[in-house]
């Protein structure tokens, strides 16, 4: 492989036959060998720390969040599907038939299965749409293919929930690729998470794919809320413990049931140095006290000012948003302090967007996108408050 | 009341925001922008004006351009809403120009902060859109004054947000079709998807 790479080398170079596809080249060679800039000279530093490793350690982080979604996606399935008998049809039915793994909740393979035929149809539609539009204006362009795209591809299906139309996520994807990410000059120039831009998309031009009852688990025509839907209908008697929430068996977005794997990915995180855990204790704290004022209030109107403030954590996307969506270093906050607050405002915009608003309970990846959006504005505070400072210790010397 | 007036404050600050969503006060939104300190400047600018000028204007439509209320004086059948618009005009830009004379006066530092944007805003449209709301919708006095903050506050919002934005994209690679205010109306837009937000809320 790598003999081969080596020789037909000097077609993707400058005045090469190919020399145009040299970006898709590239793409190959350092995923799976070195990279070919390597630091030369006499520099301090020396560490191998670039995007692509970066990248590789999100790509791991999420992954415990993202198999337990699978799975939890085909549990949830199968278990309405023991007692009502719906049949599942389609490529999905046949597959599974091929497979011969059926639908029973209490096989672990069974329930893999059943949530990997919604999960892989999805994730492939949206690695072949980002990877052509990425290596689209790379060769166009001539810049580099980012390995982001990976991880942005993996984030995409992992917040949508499993009944969404393929087509509809095509092309919503591609729009908050191109628009989000490419026109700026792809990866690392961007100002909003592309992820997100793509799911806020889909969200206001396909609502009724992505909202309502009857997305969250993979039944045809079966409707289930979300606990946080169903706590701003019911009140306490919605049916779940803080430990379902904690867990995660309980229906969602594919990646968002399960806040202990997500508080996994986000400790991965932390320890490598990947995520900033200013932006995570931010926003932990922006929505805690937040809702927890919320509670003190109270309301006989909207039970979402009732729900414990705890609850919040576990329930809905906050945990993976905290985890993966606000630590993307591109769209969040530069400076220290400016992290925090960052954190805090995401934090804060989705309690008042969970609780005053009854039409998006999920309000996790709205809040993060109109944070990004604000990020540059809070970081010029802080910018203009180091430089004051340092001036005044300077006039002090 | 109060849950009413800050339920109109949320809503003139993200539902309707004058810049994001109406698309009001455009030509000053895109070319104030370029730097931070003069997009702050705007801002708080467009904040003082937008609450002076709202409740002011908001007399004048209360007494004399709302239909009928000439009756109450002994002018039956008489209504001269018609040259409403003109008054309302004549009004902001009479009030920027004392607010400027009085901030000369007084707050030399706020006025030469402010420089050459006060005068700007006369014929910003964002705060006329703002007058033409209320009289439209028929605010009382109170509601006026919140709309007036609110609906400049979320200007001024969308201002600082968008030169924010604008001040770390200049180390963005754009394509050179759209360079320059190209990519801005690409940011407006990105920002308008977020501002949707409360979209949908029942205020």
């Amino acid at each position: 492989m790598k003999r081969f790479l080596d020789k037909i080398a000097p077609h993707f170079h400058k005045g090469g036959k190919y020399e145009r596809f040299f970006p898709i080249f590239e793409m190959v060679d350092t995923f799976i060998y070195d990279p070919l800039l390597k630091t030369t000279g006499k520099t301090h530093i020396r560490d191998g720390l670039d995007l692509k490793r970066t990248m590789i350690i999100v790509f791991f982080a999420i992954l415990p969040a993202a198999i337990f979604g699978i799975y939890n996606v085909g549990y949830q399935a199968n278990s309405i599907i023991v007692n009502s008998k719906i049949a599942v049809g389609g490529f999905r039915g046949f597959f599974i038939d091929l497979i011969g793994s059926g639908y029973d909740p209490n096989s672990i393979l069974s329930n893999f299965i059943h949530g990997l035929s919604y999960f892989l149809p999805l994730y492939i539609v949206t690695l072949v749409v980002g990877g052509f539009w990425e290596v689209l204006f790379a060769v166009v362009r001539k810049h580099e293919v980012a390995e982001a795209f990976l991880v942005t591809s993996l984030l995409y299906p992992l917040i949508l929930p499993p009944t969404v139309p393929l087509w509809q996520a095509a092309v919503a994807l591609s729009i908050g690729l191109v628009f989000g990410k490419e026109v700026f000059g792809g990866t690392g120039k961007n100002f909003i998470n592309p992820a997100l831009f793509s799911r806020a998309i889909l969200f206001f031009s396909y609502p009724q794919a992505i909202t309502g009852n009857n997305v969250w688990v993979a039944v045809d025509g079966y409707s289930k809320a979300t606990p946080l839907s169903a706590f701003s209908e019911k009140g306490f008697d919605f049916g779940y413990t803080f430990m379902d929430g904690l867990w995660g068996f309980i229906p969602g977005s594919i990646g968002e049931t399960s806040a202990v794997l997500c508080l996994v990915g986000a400790l991965i995180l932390v320890i490598t140095g990947v995520g900033s855990w200013r932006v995570m204790v931010g926003m932990f704290l922006g929505m805690g006290i937040t809702t927890y004022i919320f509670n003190i209030i109270g309301s006989d109107t909207n039970n979402m000012f009732n729900i414990p403030f705890y609850y919040h954590f576990v329930f809905g996307g906050f945990m993976f948003g905290l985890a993966f969506m606000i630590t993307d270093p591109v769209s969040s906050s530069m400076t220290n302090g400016g992290k925090l607050v960052y954190g805090g405002v995401v934090g804060f915009m989705n309690a008042l967007v969970r609780v005053v608003n009854p039409a998006f309970p999920e309000g996790t990846m709205l809040a993060i996108l109109f944070g990004n959006i604000f990020a540059p504005f809070i970081d010029s505070f802080f910018i203009n408050y180091y430089i004051k400072k340092r001036e005044k210790r300077y006039e002090r010397v | 009341m109060i849950e009413a007036y800050l339920s109109l404050l949320v809503k003139s600050i993200f539902l309707e925001n004058m810049a994001l969503s109406f698309f009001l006060g455009m030509c000053t939104f895109l070319a104030v922008s370029k730097n931070l300190d003069t997009a702050k400047g705007l801002g708080v600018a467009v904040v003082v004006v937008q609450t002076i000028t709202v409740p002011v204007n908001n007399i004048l439509y209360q007494y004399i351009f709302k239909e009928g209320v000439l009756a109450n004086y002994g002018f039956d059948n008489i209504n001269i809403g018609f040259i409403s618009l003109v008054v309302y005009i004549g009004v902001i830009a009479g009030i920027v120009q004392i607010l400027e004379m009085v901030l000369d006066r007084f707050f030399p530092k706020l006025y030469n902060a402010l420089g050459i944007f006060l005068p700007l805003i006369t014929v910003n449209c964002a705060i006329l859109g703002g007058t033409l709301f209320m009289a439209q919708r028929g605010y009382s006095f109170g509601e006026s004054v919140v709309y007036g903050f609110g609906s400049g506050f979320g200007w001024a919002l969308a201002i600082v947000g968008l030169a924010g934005i604008r001040e770390k994209m200049r180390y963005s690679d754009v394509p050179r079709g759209l360079e320059g205010l190209g990519i801005v109306f690409i940011a407006a837009g990105i920002m308008a998807v977020a501002f949707m937000i409360f979209s949908g809320i029942q205020l």
